[in-house]
């Protein structure tokens, strides 16, 4: 099932599918965050404030604003 | 020769670099500290050769500044390249350093870190890996410095890699299939640190956790600058300096030099904090009451910095300061404010678009009061009592919010959005923590110091001439019906803004109530806080925006003034 990151629940893993366009692609991909690779959804702060992800062993921070433009498909457990 | 040392942000470069050369640099966890290169001399066991520390950068497609620098300083060619390689982040360091490598040019690895990647549970087949890149692979943990000089040792043996340029997709293959050959992961277990992180993170605890450490760390450093002016500073200037200057101005006798450098005597005797010389005052000021603060203000940063907490304090603050067009990072310039404007400023080249450093810049020089100007609002509003000195922190938040929306607001162009990286929790390294205090001591007596010398003479030339008592005596009708000062006012208002370490001399004989007390200190708190200021603002936005900002200035300090007389009025 396909959503974004915003959507994800915290805790759950997923595969990265669509990046936004333009120039946020460029710095994810930079940092190790492109297509194909699982991630950790850790935590969202409120009030529209960044989305926590764990990647191979990282933690990063992505705004709401390009969090909301990521597309991911939930990995089933196991 | 001349060596590159490249690598990703973060992996210890900078302190690499400081033990190949002797000399410190400043080694941080935030990108594009290292924006705009450093350069020392590698002397060893008959080895001596330039090494240039890269801007850390995670690849040499430019996405910012400091890998645009990167990129071109590697194609400005060099004959070898020490590549700096965090043994705890194999895949993504891989991007650059594949990259790096097909340039072709005799290259060492240092495998850096490698102590905490077996913390972590990461096992790396380094043999392998060195099949794999072609080059030598030296392991190093840089904070101890070992493994360094076998690196150095072995300067020769650096090779030219297999390596080739590729395409995106046919490095992610590569990365991959060297990833599934060289790496394993172990489980490990959660220690203390982990779930600071855990914690840090969490919606609701992390913003209380950021609040906590903030005040925690305010207290802190006012309780260790008190304790450096109390015991260190007080008793040096009035042991040693004061003599001195008195000697110096019985010797000058009656005179403009005196009254340049000493100032005016009061029943014959020096007053450091009225007499406003450059020597005497304006010394007493920048180093007996600013520096103190200024050491406890960065020794208290670098330890939240070096600790790895900043990021996550920027991811706390994002959403609040994205209303005000800027993103999460600008909480660290912001703070560094608080200890003087100009590293605070200059420290907005972090930010990637110049809307959004226009607007910190702005922010900081009107709304964040750097110690000399706490160090006057104390002076003058402390003896009416706590709650006035409080009241312009709470005015200056509110001026801050108010014309960072306008700003956001009304400006065009871009604000880019966070994506950060989050180091894990490292306890600092004491070593790394003085060199990184003494490299920003030195910064503000270096870059601030002289501005502000340079502005209280002018300040001085200028009040001799008579100048600002003119200027001040054509303002007076304006400073009495707007901002409800009466006369006397005008002359010590205009002055202040120059030079805010004389400001609570002048109005302190005043006699001012309360009430005008507080809107001459909010005036002159917006307003340049001194020269420097002023210098730092036109070098780092160019002089078109530097205007603009000093109007934004001076119509939100005048307005604050007259709201806040108008407000005052009804009490």
């Amino acid at each position: 099932m396909q959503m974004n990151l915003i959507e994800m629940k915290n805790g759950e893993s997923a595969v990265i599918k669509v990046l936004p366009n333009g120039e946020a692609a460029q710095r994810l991909e930079a940092l190790g965050l492109h297509g194909g690779k699982t991630i950790e959804k850790l935590s969202c702060m409120p009030f529209g404030g960044p989305v926590t992800v764990l990647l191979d062993g990282r933690q990063f921070a992505i705004s709401h604003g390009i969090a909301e433009q990521i597309e991911i498909e939930i990995q089933p457990a196991g | 020769m001349r060596i590159l040392l490249m690598g990703n942000p973060n992996v210890g470069k900078s302190v690499f670099f400081s033990r190949l050369t002797g000399v410190h640099a400043l080694s941080s966890n935030y990108p594009g500290t290292t924006v705009g290169f450093t350069q020392g001399v590698i002397r060893h066991k008959g080895l001596c050769a330039d090494l240039i520390d890269v801007p850390g950068a995670y690849t040499l497609d430019p996405t910012n500044e400091a890998e645009e620098i990167a990129r071109r300083i590697i194609n400005e060619g060099a004959d070898r390249v020490i590549l700096v390689i965090d043994a705890t982040a194999l895949e993504r360091n891989l991007v650059m350093a594949l990259q790096v490598l097909a340039y072709h040019i005799p290259t060492i690895i240092a495998l850096n870190m490698t102590d905490e990647a077996r913390h972590k549970g990461i096992l790396l087949d380094v043999e392998r890996l060195e099949k794999e890149l072609g080059v030598p692979i030296y392991k190093t943990v840089a904070t101890t410095g070992s493994g360094i000089s076998d690196i150095v040792d072995n300067m020769d043996k650096a090779r030219v890699s297999g390596i080739t340029a590729m395409t995106k997709e046919e490095r992610w293959q590569k990365i991959g299939h060297i990833i599934a050959e060289v790496q394993t992961v172990t489980h490990r277990h959660h220690t203390l640190l982990d779930r600071a992180e855990d914690i840090s993170a969490h919606p609701l605890f992390g913003g209380l956790a950021g609040i906590v450490i903030l005040a925690l760390s305010f207290t802190l450093i006012r309780f260790l600058g008190e304790g450096l002016v109390d015991h260190i500073f007080d008793p040096i200037f009035e042991n040693l300096w004061l003599p001195l200057l008195n000697k110096l101005s019985a010797f000058l006798g009656e005179g403009y030099l005196r009254s340049l450098l000493i100032g005016r005597l009061f029943d014959g005797a020096i007053d450091l904090e009225q007499s406003m010389g450059v020597l005497s005052t304006g010394f007493y000021v920048e180093f007996g009451m600013v520096l103190p603060y200024i050491i406890a203000f960065y020794a208290a940063l670098s330890f939240l910095e070096d600790l790895g907490y900043l990021p996550r304090l920027a991811v706390v603050f994002d959403a609040l300061l994205h209303r005000f067009g800027i993103h999460g990072y600008a909480i660290i310039p912001t703070l560094l404010g608080f200890g003087c404007n100009v590293p605070g400023i200059l420290a907005t080249r972090v930010l990637e678009s110049k809307r959004e450093r226009f607007i910190a810049a702005t922010l900081i020089s009107v709304g964040v009061p750097c110690v000399s100007i706490q160090a006057m609002l104390a002076s003058t509003l402390g003896p009416f009592g706590v709650k006035y000195v409080a009241s312009v922190y709470v005015v200056l938040l509110i001026v801050w919010l108010i014309l960072g929306r306008l700003m956001n607001l009304t400006l065009s162009g871009f604000s880019p959005e966070l994506i950060v990286e989050i180091p894990p929790y490292r306890i600092p390294s004491l070593r790394a923590w003085m060199a990184k205090l003494w490299f920003r001591i030195k910064d503000f007596f270096l870059e601030a110091t002289p501005l502000v010398l340079g502005g209280i003479f002018l300040v001085n030339i200028l009040d001799m001439a008579g100048i600002l008592e003119r200027i001040g005596r054509a303002l007076t009708p304006f400073f009495h019906k707007v901002l409800g000062l009466p006369p006397s006012t005008a002359v010590p208002v205009v002055m202040g803004m120059f030079r805010k370490d004389i400001a609570m001399g002048l109005l302190i004989p005043l006699n001012l109530t309360a009430h005008q007390m507080l809107v001459a200190v909010i005036v002159l708190s917006m307003t340049f806080p001194c020269i420097a200021t002023f210098v730092v603002m036109w070098k780092e936005l160019g002089a078109l925006r530097m205007l603009e900002a000093s109007a934004l200035m001076i119509c939100s300090a005048v307005t604050a003034g007259a709201l806040l007389n108008l407000f005052l009025a009804a009490f």
